[in-house]
């Protein structure tokens, strides 16, 4: 009996497990997936930031809104990331817009808190010897609290990207996804074809969780140079 | 408006809450699977989370398992083990989803669990010892009850998010309420995304209220219920 060709091939088991000649094929593709992705995750964390910040400051001059900001924020955050594209894609249909408007607003609850509790830490003698040295409250709030606030707000930044690089393989679904379309994609396929798929999408889009985080860290150091003399002092 | 009616009508038709694609069944589906793999992450992770905090030892691991649970997908784990769990003779659907949601849950259970414990009130832990209680003795009778507040709550935030991402097990061919998105999006049917979406939020705000409830029963009077948990991956 011959083995007829299916266009469904099921797994065999003296096949290879990762065919690394697809890689050597789609290394274009998967370059390209992998800038998505990154597009993707900086529009995100970017404008995520941008309305934190905002929405921080509010809560920081009428602290009466602090507690309903972070919870409207947290109802957000409990959404399911497939329940909101479903909400939107009937509205904004299967776009960018859709990605990232889910995507903003899982990044929001992580970010208000730090940037809040960073500047809630600053110690108040800091304050107080700013305030006797003339500072205006914006100018304290510039030169003072938030770079002194920096090392708790990085650190949010980095939770915020971390989880973001995740999602954004979920928004495959609504035709986005950068790396996620390689995982939907392999799905489809019974074979190690799919499989070589799922891993690539994978392990890059946990490279570029990693290697964010470690800029991130970098960057911190970076921008606070006062807390590594103090160790090293 | 019209959708509205549509979306109504939906809820309304009775082919809707009945037989195996129904609205009952795909609820329970979706509860079996999140209960076997919230209860299986606790039954690994409280071990060795409440010793190693009673030890006040391994805080990089613990860091560590939260860190590296963010970083990877729960879509991608569910995606990678589709083809393992096939040659294993596992079948699709049930397994992929069961350890995806696993290890969802795993991380901040641990991390919560280990903090918790390691930030009790050194005090207590000396007063217990003073008064001649054993370790288990002090990990029972002090730091677990001390500590249950956070515990529970990293419970509940792990429950929450895994009831959340179990929709995305209709991808590998497992039931629960993440059909009704999935088959939405692939036939163009909206009403049918939209009430999917309804019932997900749903349930995940019913499992967070019922577990908050349960929260506020169990931690001991004069301890209050915490908000302060980390949490894991996002899906």
């Amino acid at each position: 009996m011959t083995t007829g060709t299916s266009a469904f091939t099921i797994a065999q088991a003296d096949e290879p497990f990762i065919r690394w000649d697809w890689i050597g094929r789609n290394l274009d593709d998967l370059w390209a997936a992998t800038q998505e992705h990154i597009v993707l995750t900086v529009i995100a964390v970017g404008v995520g930031l941008v309305v934190s910040l905002g929405l921080s400051i509010i809560a920081l001059r009428w602290r009466k809104t602090y507690t309903p900001i972070t919870w409207v924020t947290g109802i957000l955050y409990t959404i399911p990331s497939l329940a909101l594209f479903a909400f939107l894609v009937p509205i904004t249909g299967l776009t960018m817009l859709t990605a990232q408007i889910g995507l903003v607003s899982y990044t929001l609850l992580i970010l208000i808190r730090n940037i809040v509790a960073g500047i809630d830490g600053v110690p108040a003698h800091i304050l107080e010897a700013a305030r006797g040295m003339g500072y205006t409250p914006r100018r304290m709030f510039l030169d003072i609290q938030l770079p002194l606030a920096l090392p708790v707000i990085i650190a949010g930044i980095r939770i915020a990207t971390v989880t973001t690089i995740g999602l954004v393989t979920i928004t495959a679904l609504i035709g986005q996804g950068g790396l996620g379309f390689f995982i939907l994609r392999g799905l489809q396929f019974f074979s190690a074809i799919g499989t070589t798929q799922i891993l690539a999408g994978t392990v890059l889009s946990v490279a570029l969780a990693v290697v964010a985080d470690i800029g991130l860290l970098g960057l911190e150091k970076l921008l606070t140079p006062w807390a590594r003399r103090r160790v090293t002092a | 408006m019209e959708f509205l009616g549509d979306l109504v009508a939906w809820f309304l038709d009775p082919e809707n809450w009945t037989g195996p694609a129904g609205i009952p069944s795909r609820v329970w589906e979706h509860i079996q699977i999140s209960v076997v793999a919230t209860v299986a992450a606790a039954a690994i992770a409280l071990p060795p989370a409440l010793w190693l905090g009673h030890r006040r030892r391994g805080g990089f691991a613990a860091v560590a398992a939260i860190n590296i649970g963010r970083a990877i997908p729960s879509f991608a784990i569910m995606a990678l083990f589709l083809p393992i769990s096939i040659r294993l003779g596992l079948g699709l659907g049930f397994w992929p989803t069961l350890l995806a949601l696993f290890a969802l849950a795993l991380p901040p259970i641990f991390t919560n669990t280990y903090t918790g414990v390691r930030d009790v009130d050194p005090a207590l832990v000396e007063a217990g010892r003073g008064m001649g209680m054993t370790d288990g003795e002090v990990l029972r009778k002090i730091e677990a009850p001390m500590a249950s507040p956070v515990i529970l709550a990293a419970l509940r935030v792990s429950a929450v998010q895994v009831v959340a991402t179990a929709p995305l097990a209709a991808l590998v061919a497992w039931g629960g309420l993440g059909r009704y998105i999935v088959d939405g999006f692939a036939v163009q049917d909206n009403v049918r995304v939209l009430a999917g979406g309804i019932l997900v939020a749903l349930l995940s705000i019913g499992t967070e209220i019922v577990l908050g409830a349960v929260e506020k029963r169990v931690v001991p009077q004069g301890l209050t219920t915490t908000e302060d948990v980390v949490t894991g991956a996002h899906a």
